[in-house]
């Protein structure tokens, strides 16, 4: 059994959902981001999830788009990602590790070099957004090959047949997007969200994870009642932007974690 | 390796799932599957219907103008002293360029699919200002997204939108330019797919668009096929079009892929040079496959897979891809594609108000320059048909500029030398 799913089924054990916290790699540099990522798991984070910068990020509201540019101006790369995850799985031998992102980065550094560097360092899993279902050959079958998950967002517009085939096509969970949008973008609403799970679950077996428009402590605790568990990405990136001392952005991701883990106690 | 029924055929492609070889695809985030999975379907019960090609058809004579005139530039050939030059005058169409061919055919699937909004992306101004037209024709919300830059280098064409009653949103991020645009447009669109078409200007992008862009834009080919083998009796010896994401040269070139004998050659804009890694468009000739926008094709990206910002004079091919029939046909050989430069287009843009008294858009002045380089070398009885595919009104600003003719507040007659 993989990093994802222990750590899923250790939660649902204690009846708790898991909190997954989003930051870019390299944001605002790369010392500042892996000092972050390493104090993660004390925060209280249960998967990380590690984004890859790109210039060119369609799916991403303007906190994550503006990440990904100072992280790309410090001289982030695909390689300094991957030796930030191995760096990290030196401390850390349990907590899941996800990379978050957009294909062309890893479609010029080589898919199969890609996947099998990326296994080496100790990735668990892939949410690549602009890959759907359709390209599969391009990256999902390499990945899944090498023993990393294909993890896929599933927005309010899939439904019905299209719902089935992408849930079947997952790995690790589902990662449902709770607004229609970019990241960051309106709040969620719990009330809406709850059947959408529904839905979810009857097509597949994998944990389902809300995420887009959770901004704080209070959102994930609700998201938190009726999902497997709960995602925050531009509200922390938004924090560290703020530039503050590392401690800070922590204690921020720590409040949110706590929120989350309250839910069902 | 041509495409994929025909065996010596060019001309059947995309694939069932978009591709041209190994090009093209649907590389768009799952909110928008479903809804560029409904376009297509839509897209191919509209072919289907003869009602809706005969409301095209009403459109193109009635409003846009055509079929465009194939036009022999006497003088030009004169000058350049070797083949013959016809241009294919798709500057005449209503709105000034090829984009309206297009425009238009997206507006009425739009209709179709019930869509009442449409967003837009657009570099020159065309596109937006085609997209503003048939939205005002038709009755539709029009959002046109335009980077910053290009709303200050095209301001003449941001002041036509607003006048057509579309809502100009400039786009900051990034350089301000087409791809940035692109990516707002499509943010958008991510964000209301429930009520929003995407009506994208070229020949890129998520299967079907580089397809049904295509068999819009073919208009001009089919037609420039039918004026050559009226006015010469036979068909010409080369195709010239300029390339951006290459709408109006796939326009051109698609009926004809299947002629061997012709020789076609797409126009990339080399701006300062090659060799300088962010001071051309050239995807072809100075880029690499990759995948951006929704397709796989070639790309201006450094060693990490980060798109670079391009430059070219000419805002309509400021863009780091090209579609992917074009990226499919470079590597198959049947079609060349070169680069021209700033300065070679401009001295082309002056030539062709000179010697033929038409002021070209300087994406066509592109092929104009490249025309120039060839023509002189061949005999009289080559023919070049050309793409001229905009008309240059809104370019008089920036040529001025560039050719150091002080506007100030007064319009002042285009440079002389």
């Amino acid at each position: 059994m993989g990093r994802i799913s222990e750590t899923f089924e250790r939660l649902r054990s204690k009846n708790k959902a898991a909190f997954i916290a989003y930051i870019m790699a390299g944001d605002p540099d790369r010392t500042t981001s892996q000092a972050i990522f390493d104090g993660l798991p004390a925060a209280g984070v249960d998967i990380i999830e590690l984004g890859l910068p790109f210039t060119d990020p369609v799916a991403d509201g303007e906190a994550v788009q503006m990440a990904g540019l100072r992280a790309l101006k410090s001289g982030q790369t695909v390689r300094a990602t991957l030796d930030m995850v191995a760096d990290f799985r030196a401390r850390d031998t349990t907590t899941p590790v996800l990379l978050m992102g957009y294909f062309n980065p890893l479609f010029s550094y080589g898919v199969e070099r890609f996947v099998a560097d990326a296994a080496t360092a100790g990735v668990d899993g892939l949410i690549i957004v602009d890959v759907p279902p359709e390209e599969d050959d391009d990256l999902c079958r390499p990945a899944r090959a090498a023993g990393i998950d294909f993890i896929r967002l599933v927005p309010p517009t899939t439904d019905g047949v299209r719902l089935a085939r992408v849930a079947r096509d997952s790995g690790g969970f589902i990662y449902y997007v709770s607004v229609t949008g970019t990241t960051g973008a309106a709040a969620a609403v719990p009330e809406e969200v709850a059947p959408r799970i529904e839905e979810i679950r009857k097509v597949t077996g994998l944990p389902v994870v809300v995420g887009f428009g959770i901004r704080t402590a209070a959102a994930a605790a609700k998201m938190a009642a009726v999902a497997d568990g709960v995602a925050v990405g531009s509200a922390i990136v938004s924090k560290i932007a703020e530039n503050g001392p590392v401690e800070q952005a922590l204690e921020y991701i720590g409040e949110l974690s706590a929120g989350a883990h309250s839910a069902r106690a | 390796m041509p495409a994929e029924t025909g065996i010596n055929s060019y001309v059947n492609g995309p694939d069932e799932n978009g591709r041209f070889g190994g090009f093209g695809g649907r590389y768009v985030p799952e909110a928008l599957m479903p809804l560029t999975l409904d376009l297509e379907a839509e897209y191919r019960r509209a072919k289907a219907d003869p009602a809706f090609w005969a409301e095209m058809d009403d459109l193109w004579t009635h409003y846009v103008g055509r079929p465009s005139p194939l036009y022999f530039a006497e003088r030009l050939t004169e000058r350049l002293g070797g083949a013959t030059i016809y241009f294919k005058r798709d500057e005449l169409n209503h709105t000034g360029a090829h984009k309206i061919n297009n425009v238009l055919g997206q507006v009425l699937i739009a209709r179709r699919m019930g869509k009442t909004r449409i967003v837009a992306e657009t570099g020159a101004g065309q596109h937006g200002v085609a997209t503003a037209t048939a939205c005002a024709k038709f009755g539709l919300k029009c959002v046109v997204y335009m980077g910053a830059h290009d709303v200050e280098r095209q301001a003449p064409n941001v002041f036509r939108m607003k006048l057509l009653g579309a809502e100009v949103v400039p786009v900051t991020s990034g350089r301000g330019t087409l791809k940035d645009a692109m990516n707002e447009a499509m943010r958008d669109w991510v964000s209301n797919v429930h009520d929003t078409y995407f009506l994208l200007g070229t020949a890129a992008g998520a299967h079907p668009y580089p397809q049904m862009v295509r068999d819009f834009q073919s208009i001009i080919g089919k037609e420039a096929r039918a004026q050559m083998l009226e006015a010469e009796g036979r068909l010409p010896d080369t195709l010239v079009a300029a390339i951006g994401g290459g709408s109006n040269a796939i326009g051109l070139f698609h009926p004809f892929l299947d002629d061997a004998k012709v020789a076609i050659v797409g126009v990339e804009a080399g701006g300062r040079g090659l060799d300088n890694k962010t001071g051309h468009c050239a995807s072809i000739s100075g880029g690499r496959p990759g995948v951006l926008h929704g397709n796989k094709t070639y790309l201006l990206q450094d060693d990490d897979g980060q798109i670079l910002e391009g430059f070219s004079i000419s805002a309509g091919l400021d863009y780091p891809g090209i579609g992917p029939e074009h990226a499919w046909l470079h590597e198959t050989g049947r079609v060349d594609y070169v680069a021209i430069t700033d300065k070679e287009a401009l001295a082309a843009f002056q030539l062709c108000c000179e010697t033929e008294g038409i002021i070209p858009a300087l994406e066509p002045a592109h092929a104009l320059a490249y025309v120039m380089k060839i023509a002189p070398r061949l005999p009289a009885d080559h023919i070049i048909c050309m793409n001229l595919c905009g008309r240059g009104d809104k370019d008089i600003f920036t040529a001025a500029r560039a050719l150091g003719v002080d506007m100030g507040g007064m319009p002042q007659p285009a440079a002389s030398q």
